[in-house]
């Protein structure tokens, strides 16, 4: 048993390092730092023709369709490194989500045209699964796909789209059918954002800012070559692709970014003729959530281990997820309460938007997207313990 | 990073778990915490023929060597056991002591004979004070014509009514700690004896005017030696506190599948399926934290230890308790119950959590290196 990283893993980490040292352009990583994303859909794009021009445009694929073929530990290392350099993050969509459907259940023209688009940062994906009334009992959406010669005609409506504002492509679940189980009516389609007839409306969050969207899709014409996969068994898709992107769902990273930030924010902070830092209270608080995230680092490798030795089944995750988003949520709550009653302040004179207070808002979604951690426990419950 | 085990790690597993369920079920093992002693001197016997006893002693000295990691599965396999023979006090903690401390002949005088398990020695340490801080040692030794006076008190020292061997630790200057080996039946030496929380025996040692020869003082730098010695052992504990753990969720798990109430298994209820999700969780980071204190508490560095094995304890006293209070809510009635092994797990997590600085000292002692660093 050895808890470090071997000689090999940690070149690698140097070597990553170095790379975001030189390659990371100040102002993305100064944007990051401030959580500023007023320049995000440009900043990520960049930053995805960076790692794509040094051939680590995605991690996580196979070396014949363009990645790495890196083994899941250094794509956690890479993954770590890049959220501790304040890198942006990839967007999942396309890297993450659509493209190993793409590879596994894609049709060769349909491989030959997206993934080398997805890898060069030539289309933003977004994501259409959720409805109004469908989020977690996913498979009850509604939204219409009807057979009209070579075309689908879609009509309904989908939302929580996560910055669909920028895309150019979105994969939506769509029914086909709605006369037996609701599970096997579903298709897995492709739809270019410019068709006719798609409205996307942003919708303003509780933190004031603009993430997420609805869709409307009226009389939406798309061709049948864009679905994935034979129609109806687009739950199929769906499921494979939740079962990825999963190597970095615990969030190590960014927790230990933030927790150092955390440090630096209470050291700065006066109380009681010392600073946040040595207040007992507030400073055991801090180590409270520093224990646990070392746990969870260490159980978080535990599973990327196993996995490698084609050990475990999967639903761990479901517990690093938990385990990670809360942890999140905690570091940005002890963030806002270094600011006291200053965190009162939401938007100063300039209209600026205070972080601490704004991240905590909006972190909330943490236990809410991406199966609830509700949803994440019955996993558990049912897959691994039994239940 | 590599989480597996070598072939000879497993086999150590394997070996204690076999002997475990063949010869120490649950309810042998109730026979010997009624009996009158509340340990078995034939399973101690056996557990040295198997070489148990034996792994804290390096292999130059006759032993197995078998290192933290080692410790740590054996450890498992009687936290799942809920053995009650000193193995932590003797086979590990005194063990240790004499290793880092003692002179050659000292070794061999009490080596093999811990290996075989016809020596029992304890670590008499903990006091009132030790509470706040491991090293604050009250007791005291002063130099007399051949030897040591040594007067002080010694709280709860676990499997001390069946040593054979104390080692007595005392200040022996303002800024100096020496370790002291004193027979059992020296004149001036007391036991008050006790039964702990988690059914094992322990005494309140009492020295008084204890004389003991120049020869009875282990050498080296004890302060440094007892800071080792201890995270060594409190890993060890961690070991044995994590096989509870793991057995306590699995009985859980177990019973509410079997036990219907309103025509359902209540495993089959939600609001109890997440309560055991989450036990798994803080079972997991428990296990987490156990590799961490095993790894770390040989690290030279004592603040690196410090900090690694004090987050291992206070993380891992959550986890007992959380997982301990959620068993026996989930067993109901039964959980409450002496029959039912889980108020025995239950119990003996409870003792992990008191023992060795209690989880608020521990997150105190993690939070202090916060500012440090």
């Amino acid at each position: 048993m050895d808890l470090d990283f071997n000689a090999e893993e940690l070149a690698f980490r140097d070597q990553v390092r170095e790379f975001l040292a030189t390659a990371l352009p100040a102002e993305i990583r100064d944007r990051m730092h401030r959580s500023d994303d007023s320049h995000i859909r440009d900043d990520i794009q960049n930053w995805q023709k960076i790692l794509h021009a040094k051939g680590w445009g995605a991690p996580a694929w196979p070396v014949e369709f363009g990645g790495t073929g890196w083994s899941k530990t250094e794509q956690y290392i890479f993954e770590t490194e890049c959220a501790l350099a304040d890198a942006p993050a990839q967007l999942a969509f396309g890297v993450k989500m659509v493209a190993p459907v793409l590879m596994r259940y894609g049709s060769p023209q349909q491989q030959q045209y997206f993934l080398p688009r997805i890898l060069a940062a030539d289309d933003w994906w977004c994501q259409g699964y959720s409805e109004p009334g469908s989020g977690s009992d996913l498979a009850s959406l509604k939204m219409k796909a009807e057979r009209d010669g070579d075309e689908y005609v879609l009509n309904g409506q989908k939302v929580w789209n996560t910055l669909g504002q920028f895309a150019d492509w979105i994969f939506c679940l769509v029914r086909t059918d709605s006369s037996g189980k609701p599970q096997r009516g579903i298709s897995f389609l492709l739809i270019d954002m410019k068709t006719p007839g798609i409205t996307v409306r942003p919708t303003r969050l509780l933190d004031g800012t603009f993430e997420v969207n609805e869709i409307w899709f009226d009389n939406v014409r798309v061709p049948v070559s864009n679905r994935i996969g034979e129609e109806n068994a687009g739950w199929t898709y769906a499921k494979f692709l939740l079962g990825h992107e999963r190597t970095n769902i615990a969030g190590i990273g960014a927790s230990k970014r933030e927790l150092a930030r955390l440090k630096q924010m209470a050291a700065a902070q006066p109380k009681a003729g010392a600073t946040m830092l040595q207040d007992p209270l507030f400073a055991t608080r801090i180590a409270q959530v520093e224990i646990e995230l070392r746990a969870l680092e260490i159980t978080n490798m535990r599973v990327i281990f196993a996995e490698a030795k084609k050990q475990a089944p999967g639903p761990e995750a479901s517990m690093l997820k938990i385990r990670g988003t809360e942890i999140m949520q905690r570091l940005s709550e002890l963030q806002m309460e270094v600011l006291g009653a200053d965190a009162l302040i939401y938007r100063d004179t300039s209209g600026e938007i205070a972080r601490e207070t704004s991240t905590y808002l909006n972190l909330r979604k943490l236990s809410i997207f991406g199966g609830s951690n509700e949803i994440q426990r019955n996993i558990i419950a049912q897959m691994i313990l039994g239940l | 990073m590599d989480f597996s085990f070598s072939d000879e790690q497993q086999m150590l597993l394997d070996t204690t778990r076999r002997f475990i369920s063949e010869r120490y079920d649950f309810d042998y093992r109730n026979k010997v915490r009624d009996s009158e002693t509340g340990w078995s001197r034939e399973i101690w016997t056996a557990l040295g023929e198997l070489g148990l006893l034996a792994l804290n002693i390096p292999e130059q000295d006759g032993g197995i060597g078998a290192g933290a990691v080692g410790t740590m599965l054996v450890g498992n396999a009687i936290g799942e056991g809920l053995l009650l023979e000193p193995f932590l006090s003797s086979a590990v903690i005194a063990t240790q002591a004499i290793v880092e401390l003692a002179s050659a002949q000292q070794r061999e005088q009490w080596l093999p004979a811990l290996a075989s398990g016809e020596l029992i020695a304890v670590l008499a340490h903990d006091e009132t004070a030790t509470r706040e801080n491991s090293l604050q040692v009250e007791t005291r030794a002063v130099r007399d014509v051949d030897g040591w006076r040594i007067d002080g008190n010694k709280s709860v020292v676990y499997h001390a009514p069946a040593a054979n061997l104390l080692l007595v630790s005392a200040r022996i200057a303002e800024n100096d700690i020496g370790l002291f080996a004193i027979p059992h039946d020296a004149a001036g030496l007391q036991l008050l004896p006790c039964v702990t929380v988690d059914e094992q025996r322990a005494a309140a040692v009492l020295l008084q005017d204890v004389h003991v020869g120049a020869d009875a003082r282990l050498g080296g730098d004890a302060k440094v030696a007892l800071q080792s010695v201890l995270d060594i052992g409190l890993a060890a504990l961690c070991a044995e506190a994590f096989g509870a753990m793991q057995k306590i969720l699995t009985a859980t798990i177990e019973y509410s599948r079997s036990r219907v109430q309103f025509g359902a298994p209540i495993g089959s209820f939600q609001a109890l399926q997440h309560r055991m999700a989450e036990m798994l969780m803080h079972l997991e980071q428990a296990r987490s934290m156990s590799y961490l204190a095993t790894s770390q508490c040989t690290d030279p560095d004592p603040l690196a230890r410090r900090a690694a094995l004090s987050a291992a304890k206070a993380l891992m006293g959550q986890a007992a308790r959380y997982i301990g209070q959620q068993a026996v809510q989930l067993h109901g009635g039964m959980g409450m119950t002496d029959e039912l092994n889980v108020s025995h797990y239950f119990k003996r997590l409870l003792a992990f959590e008191l023992r060795y600085g209690n989880t608020d000292r521990h997150l105190e002692t993690y939070r202090q290196q916060l500012h440090a660093a």
